[in-house]
């Protein structure tokens, strides 16, 4: 099998029609919940917080909720849509008809959730710009974390509905994999300050932590290392993962 | 002598020698042969399971044979499954369609697969939409279609690269006889416009009805080949008799009418093809005496020899 991006780009273009007539449907409500997270917690509870790592507390929540946005788009895009076109619509087995092979689906899902990521990261990002939440230039830099962790959660879920046996299962995706990296990915509070030594070692393993951190440094103006590690993280997982894909879909559509 | 030559000679679109599929459980095809020319329909018949829609899954590359080659087009579908891909389309068994959106764009994302520049994908959209008769619904959501025309739509989606080749899994199951008919004349015209046609189907009026070649596979094994006509003829007897009557007058029957005649017998139901139904018809008289059963006369049909050379492979399966 190979790859053909020009027929990569049909799929995305099949999820991308289908999408510019439900936006308003599946655009809303993910897009609401990061900004209640930020007025709720950010405004709500920051009220209550003089500062954390170096400033408001609402300031301090803003490059972590954009990378959470991210995440959810791609997220959701390549589980439960993944999913049913696999599935129940046979949407695949339809394009496999065509010259459009596994692979070509598999960049072309992936690429769109990648837009998906884009189109809630970036909107949340525009929200916080417009709350006046931006610090200063080096925080657009954060934008470019966005399609970053839109591959890296797009990677993650299709490797993993690819493998998913039913649909039930994802919500031990959602609750036991995504809420934790939520909770406890440096967006809510920085752990570099909770956890001290090996801990702090073990937890470089959470995906979600290194888009944060690479969005916290763009919001700080502060480069360091650790970017380069923290991008080597996203670029290798989504590549290993990728790959391990492409071998799952082209069993699932053959066979 | 180089194969594809060969192929190329005799001008086959499909070509399959010894295919074999073999599952974890249970072989699928077994050492099918193919050999389909060019401008014919072609009918691949057989009971529900009888293994056929895995061979059309090989023919456009999607289920790999365990053992044996396909050819497509005179190519290798192992290797040039893309460029095959380009040249056929296929409709599956299940209608794989947006169900949210109009045939009209169902029709240009699934044009968009095969690359087709968004102008020429507008005049065939156009084309097809009155090929198929689906005018009258072009812009309203699939969901709200009419399993006939659902089923036009999928066939129309087949048609959006115009094809040399046209794969139909089961075109009508389930369709009322109206659409049935319809769309019958429709996969007659595209094989009068030239192009191939391969069907698979469990109706036997609809095989005789379009198909120039059939084959009946049961088990995963061709049973038999050839043309309907030809098929009846050698298989059976032109004229069945068909009524019902219980294995002891059957025994009586047999006894007065002798060897000369096929039987097929389904529960109660006996069907006897005879060159002249005449004797027939006038010994189960003879037996009811005054009051006479229902009897029906007829042509023998394709369904007959698919009930009689299947018959031992459904009594297996039950």
């Amino acid at each position: 099998m190979s790859l053909s991006l020009r027929h990569a780009v049909s799929v995305w273009r099949r999820n991308a029609s289908l999408y510019r007539r439900t936006w308003k449907s599946n655009l809303l409500p993910n897009f609401f919940e990061p900004v209640f997270y930020l007025t709720a917690i950010g405004i709500g509870v920051g009220a209550y917080i003089t500062e954390m790592g170096g400033v408001s507390y609402v300031e301090f929540l803003v490059p972590g909720l954009i990378c959470v946005s991210a995440m959810h788009g791609a997220s959701f895009e390549v589980t439960y849509n993944v999913f049913v076109r696999l599935t129940y619509e046979k949407t695949y087995s339809g394009m496999v008809t065509t010259p459009v092979t596994p692979d070509d689906i598999l960049v072309g899902e992936v690429l769109w959730a990648l837009t998906r990521s884009c189109i809630y990261g970036g909107g949340f990002f525009i929200v916080a710009a417009l709350f006046g939440l931006m610090p200063g230039l080096s925080a657009l830099l954060a934008a470019l974390v966005i399609p970053l962790t839109g591959l890296m959660f797009a990677a993650i879920g299709i490797a993993v509905t690819l493998r998913l046996p039913t649909i039930e299962l994802f919500s031990f995706y959602f609750t036991l994999f995504l809420t934790p990296l939520f909770l406890f990915s440096d967006v809510f509070f920085p752990i570099s300050e909770r956890l001290s030594g090996g801990w702090l070692q073990v937890a470089e393993i959470l995906p979600l932590l290194h888009p944060v951190r690479l969005a916290r440094a763009a919001f700080a103006g502060e480069m360091s290392w650790l970017v380069l590690w923290d991008i080597a993280y996203i670029l290798i997982l989504s590549a290993g993962l990728l790959l391990w894909a492409t071998r799952t879909i082209r069993y699932r559509l053959s066979s | 002598m180089p194969e594809n030559e060969i192929s190329e000679e005799k001008n086959f679109i499909v070509e399959t020698d010894g295919v074999t599929k073999v599952y974890e459980s249970k072989t699928a095809v077994s050492n099918l042969d193919l050999a389909i020319p060019a401008g014919i329909c072609f009918g691949l018949l057989g009971p529900n399971g009888a293994g056929k829609t895995t061979p059309l899954r090989m023919l456009y590359g999607v289920t790999e044979p365990t053992r044996g080659q396909v050819r497509v087009f005179g190519q290798d579908v192992a290797r040039k499954v893309r460029a095959i891909r380009t040249r056929l389309g296929v409709t599956l068994q299940e209608n794989v369609m947006i169900d949210n959106l109009s045939p009209r764009i169902n029709l240009r994302i699934f044009g968009r697969h095969h690359l087709i520049p968004e102008a020429e994908l507008t005049r065939r959209i156009d084309h097809l939409l009155d090929f198929l008769e689906l005018r009258s619904h072009e812009d309203m959501p699939v969901i709200t279609l009419s399993g006939g025309f659902q089923r036009r739509l999928a066939v129309a989606m087949s048609l959006i690269n115009d094809p040399e080749l046209l794969i139909l899994d089961e075109p009508t199951t389930g369709l009322d006889p109206a659409v049935r008919h319809a769309l019958w004349s429709k996969i007659r015209q595209l094989k009068s416009d030239g192009k191939t046609v391969l069907l698979t189907t469990h109706y036997m009026d609809e095989a005789e009805r379009l198909c120039d070649q059939v084959m009946i596979v049961a088990g995963g094994k061709s049973i038999r080949q050839g043309p309907p006509r030809e098929l009846i003829q050698s298989e059976l007897h032109p004229e069945a008799v068909e009524f019902d009557c219980t294995e002891a007058e059957e025994q009586l029957l047999t006894n007065a009418i002798g060897n000369g005649v096929v039987k097929l017998r389904s529960g109660n139901r006996l069907m006897v093809f005879a060159e002249d139904a005449t004797p027939v018809l006038n010994e189960v008289h003879k037996m009811d005496g005054g009051e006479r059963r229902p009897v029906i006369v007829r042509p023998a049909n394709l369904e007959d020899v698919f009930l009689s050379v299947t018959g031992a492979q459904l009594g297996e399966d039950q």
